[in-house]
């Protein structure tokens, strides 16, 4: 099945919890296991997120970026001043308004797509969708998202995996002029809202705002466009799923954090220890890398029944896939919202999907090969 | 049907009538501060902590464990904490009251 996605990590999270990598000689120690992944997430105090910039990044960013990305990259106290700023814009997608626009695109989206013969999902369906909703988030022009999507699926990396600076600095050039632009003609956009804005009594640097964009920017890219992508291949081999999801709309919020534990679009983030630990018999060193696999977690059978099965009827789903405690994603109602909104759509405009062509992306992570989505997914949209 | 009632951070007293559905949902579809139920409720995202009113304990009921597991990392939890999500709405719930959690 092209919607299967297996897990890489039970063993290793039955036997010790842990797991290994190498990553340009700043090793990661994978904390596999629910439970410590939640504790280790909520010690701040000795797992920092504020370390090097790109370094909690895994692969490490450090050796193509300097800025640091915020709140991501700051910890406690300042953390939860960066926080106080941006939740409020961040939960803008609760709001009937933005919800109106955000359907309003998506339903454009889907029925563009119904009335070609077949499509590549990821780059004219779930690429096209997340950057035009970018827009909303942003609460800038639609006309932007063409930009967005001209620089194709990863903004760090290049069509290979490998990590790609040069990819990095369209991205930076771009948002340097979109905030001296605002600078110059202050509007209602979150650049404009963060020129204005002030964090313990100072305006934020412009290094700053650059910092919260880059993070907006990607951090919510291929996470949602992997979680966009994978749940047409799961409803294209799942029909009666797309009939449920129709005859009982009820159930969507609960088929959505359910899709989004299975696909788990961020395998792990990392931390940087403070001092000498330990997780789960693991002796950890300070100045070392840990991360926290919430992929693994989420298939965890001391937490979840069949863990392996996708069941919209879960009613109790402690997932991490947006993280977990203080760093959790900044961007999950904007990306709850996306997703609610397209099972709501798909079931009501499309009756089935057929899969033409597939070609998985697998990572590689050490010992673990995780397929986290596809490199290209072509389906034929069903009226 | 049951009359709950919600003391905010902004110490605002809300009673809201509810017949079914969960208590994070009855918060949410009246806008009440601070239950912002990002996950839907099925205890993933905890953010519908009440207290529970020492008087109404018993009426309220005991958390699951995956619900006590979510609790034990929310900085402020006591003995009183609940997801509210997880405290379905019946008759039994009448006269009770929940401080929203900061």
């Amino acid at each position: 099945m092209k919607s299967e996605f297996s897990d890489p990590f039970e063993e290793a999270r039955k036997n010790s919890g842990i797991g290994h990598i190498n990553d340009q000689e700043d090793p990661v120690a994978m904390i596999l296991r629910h439970k410590d992944v939640r504790k280790t997430a909520h010690n701040w105090q000795t797992y920092q997120s504020g370390a090097v910039p790109g370094r909690i990044v895994v692969p490490s960013e450090v050796d193509i970026r300097d800025i640091r990305q915020i709140p991501f990259e700051v910890d406690p106290p300042l953390h939860k001043d960066f926080r106080n700023l941006l939740e409020g814009w961040f939960k803008r997608p609760n709001r009937e308004e933005y919800q109106k626009i955000l359907t309003d695109q998506i339903a454009t989206l889907i029925d563009d797509v119904l009335s070609e013969d077949k499509i590549e999902v990821v780059h004219d369906f779930s690429l096209k969708l997340q950057s035009r909703a970018l827009t909303i988030l942003l609460n800038t022009s639609l006309v932007e998202s063409d930009t967005f999507i001209s620089w194709g699926t990863h903004v760090f990396r290049s069509e290979g995996d490998s990590l790609d600076a040069s990819k990095a600095n369209v991205l930076y050039d771009y948002l340097d002029e979109k905030i001296n632009r605002a600078r110059e003609n202050l509007g209602e956009d979150l650049y404009s809202v963060l020129l204005q804005a002030e964090v313990n009594g100072k305006k934020l640097t412009h290094d700053e705002i650059k910092g919260i964009m880059i993070l907006t920017f990607a951090g919510g890219r291929d996470t949602v466009i992997n979680a966009v992508t994978n749940t047409i291949s799961y409803f294209a081999e799942h029909p009666k799923s797309l009939l449920d999801i129709k005859e009982n709309p009820d159930k969507i919020n609960k088929a959505v954090e359910e899709l989004i534990r299975y696909f788990s679009p961020l395998t792990h983030m990392g931390r940087v220890a403070t001092e000498n630990a330990q997780v789960c018999e693991h002796a950890v060193k300070n100045d070392t890398r840990v991360s926290l696999c919430w992929a693994s977690a989420n298939r965890d059978e001391n937490v979840f029944e069949n863990p392996n099965e996708v069941d919209f009827d879960r009613k109790i789903n402690p997932h991490l896939a947006f993280g977990f405690s203080h760093h959790n994603c900044l961007g999950a109602t904007h990306a709850r919202q996306i997703m609610r909104t397209l099972l709501s759509l798909l079931s009501n405009k499309v009756s089935s999907i057929d899969i033409v062509d597939a070609r998985e992306n697998i990572e590689k992570w050490g010992e673990f090969n995780r397929k986290v989505g596809f490199h290209e997914l072509t389906v034929k949209f069903n009226k | 049907m049951a009359n709950i009632t919600f003391l905010t951070s902004d110490n605002e007293k809300i009673v809201l009538e509810g017949n079914s559905g969960n208590v994070m949902q009855l918060a949410v579809n009246n806008g009440v501060k601070g239950i912002d139920g990002d996950c839907g409720g099925v205890c993933s995202c905890a953010t519908c902590h009440v207290f529970v009113a020492k008087k109404d304990i018993e009426k309220v009921g005991k958390a699951s464990s995956i619900e006590v597991d979510m609790l034990e990392l929310a900085d402020d939890a006591n003995e009183f904490s609940r997801l509210c999500c997880q405290i379905e709405i019946s008759d039994a719930l009448d006269g009770v009251e929940l401080t929203v959690a900061k």
